[in-house]
């Protein structure tokens, strides 16, 4: 009788991912939320990042430089899940030493700044590599058209560099931010309640590990489905003024 | 804007009627010396054609002209209005180099048009972005505009999908929308078809026949012999020979310019 044991366990499977107690539905739908949010956080805070340190590798000082390539080979030499643990342990600690020093009360930093702030130096490491290519890819008349008409640095970058290096970098920024969402799993080991760390809560309390990962598999696959049909319209706008490879056609 | 005229930084003397004065310009790229000294005068309304090999410092001379390249030495001075320099040779304020530049329309070799912006889009953006013109204005403006330049129906389309010719004539629609007082044009024709260069030099015959100021670098020597009404030949970095165009191509001086004049045809 499999098929009567697989329909009984399908049963007690949507049971237990109900939404509502006893179902663990909405503890999973709140760590996707937070996911999110962490993701959402790190990936700006890493474009900003980002955007900055292309600037700098291409533009500034030698010391400036020097200074950006120490950042973007470490970060991306050291494993994440140990920059997660030395950057959460280290800013903490520092965070209360100062507020010690200050003679202000310590606090225990939410899970949720420590997240982006972590999640974020990291994605900005890799962005700024990612903007650097696409920004060199602009063809050079185009910003120097934009200075033979007089505008200013600040305008040239968000009127013409900009925009003019957005198609070369969305496949980089796509793959960043689904490195971003999946990168919040990570934050589990430091107990933050994002999705892997509250599967794991409901997995190990009602023993049904298969259920609640494959529920977790399929909603990061979903949040993955979803960022790559936003990003191909984003793309498709981006690329507004370049002629298709494939011809006319489309 | 009025204010470039009214700059107090005017040189004592200068005629009013220099929209660009170039003295005794050096400019090295390291250890290379790429112009050795060259002074040239465009009144308002004048069309100066600069002639010359390939490496002769034309391109270099001409950017010069709105700071894209430093110059190593000399003074630039643009409708009376000299610009400060440090004792190093670099501009010493990027707003009055801004300023100037927004006068000052370029018409690049490689039309250089924003790819991610159409057409409308190209011409609009420095009257509205860098002059502060409302856009409404500048949007009935830039249309008649392309209307002049053949490009009414192109408004709305991205240059990738026009020919050469076209996007050199949106360039051109372009650098017309800063209501410049003077244009600069580095060899307009040369990335261009033979077939599509008559529809450029069309376009700038045009606006040298209303009375426009411009420096011209070009290789066509037909056109700049009728439409210029000064013209200089550059030789390594050195103005070789200049004059009216009948006396610089019917009588050439120097054995220089008449190998070169033959040369090229
Ligand atoms: N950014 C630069 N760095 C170094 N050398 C340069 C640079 N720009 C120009 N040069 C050199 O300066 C010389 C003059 O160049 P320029 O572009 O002014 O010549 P041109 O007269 O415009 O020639 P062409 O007719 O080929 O356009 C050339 O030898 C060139 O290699
Ligand atoms: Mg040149």
């Amino acid at each position: 009788m499999p098929a009567l044991a697989f329909a009984l366990d399908l049963a007690t499977s949507l049971d237990l991912l109900a939404y509502s107690p006893p179902g663990w539905g909405a503890n999973l739908l709140r760590g996707l939320a937070n996911s999110l949010k962490i993701a959402f956080g790190a990936f700006g805070l890493g474009l900003l990042i980002g955007i900055a340190g292309a600037y700098g590798k291409l533009y500034g000082g030698p010391v400036l430089r020097d200074l950006l390539a120490v950042y973007t080979t470490v970060v991306r030499a050291v494993p994440e899940l140990v920059l997660i643990l030395i950057l959460y342990f280290a800013v903490t600690d520092a965070v209360n030493q100062l507020l010690v020093a200050l003679g202000q009360p310590r606090i225990q930093l939410s899970g949720l700044v420590a997240g982006i702030a972590v999640l974020g130096v990291v994605q900005g490491a890799y962005a700024t590599e990612v903007l650097r290519g696409a920004i060199q890819a602009v063809p050079p008349g185009q910003i120097e058209a934009a200075r033979a008409y007089g505008m200013p640095p600040v305008m040239l970058a968000r009127r013409v560099t900009l925009p003019a290096m957005l198609p070369f970098a969305i496949p980089g920024l796509a793959n960043l931010w689904l490195i971003a969402t999946k990168d919040t799993a990570l934050l589990a080991i430091v107990g933050f309640g994002e999705l892997t760390q509250e599967t794991r809560q409901a997995a190990g309390t009602t023993k049904a590990y298969f259920t609640f990962y494959l529920a977790a598999g399929a909603l990061y696959l979903m949040v993955t489905l979803i960022s790559g049909t936003l990003f191909r319209r984003l793309e498709g706008w981006a690329r507004r003024g370049q002629p298709s490879l494939r011809g006319t056609a489309s | 804007m009025t204010e470039i005229a009214e700059h107090p930084a005017r040189r004592p003397g200068a005629a009013t009627d220099e929209a660009i004065r170039v003295e005794t310009l050096h400019k090295s790229f390291g250890a290379l010396e790429v112009l050795k000294g060259v002074s040239l005068t465009a009144h308002k309304g004048d069309v100066v054609a600069i002639i010359g090999g390939s490496g002769s410092g034309k391109s270099t001379c001409l950017r010069c002209i709105n700071f894209l390249e430093t110059p190593t030495s000399g003074r630039i001075v643009i409708a009376g209005e000299e610009v400060a320099l440090r004792p190093d040779g670099t501009p010493a304020s990027r707003r009055q180099i801004e300023r100037l530049r927004s006068r000052l329309g370029m018409v690049f070799q490689a039309f250089n048009l924003w790819t991610h912006r159409t057409l409308l889009e190209n011409v609009i953006e420095v009257p509205v972005h860098v002059l502060g013109v409302p856009r409404a204005e500048a949007v009935d403006r830039a249309r008649g505009l392309l209307a002049r330049v053949g490009l009414s129906e192109k408004a709305d389309t991205y240059p990738a999908f026009l020919s050469g010719g076209q996007q050199q004539r949106a360039a051109i629609a372009r650098a017309l929308a800063i209501e410049p007082s003077a244009m600069l044009f580095d060899e307009p024709t040369s990335a261009l078809d033979p077939e599509l260069v008559g529809e450029v030099l069309g376009v700038i015959r045009d606006l040298a026949s209303e009375g426009r100021t411009m420096i011209l670098v070009t290789h066509e020597m037909k056109f700049a012999r009728e439409v210029a009404d000064h013209v200089i030949y550059l030789h390594n970095g050195l103005i070789e020979e200049e004059g009216p165009p009948e006396a610089l191509f019917g009588a050439p001086r120097s054995d220089r310019l008449r190998q070169f004049l033959k040369s090229v045809g």
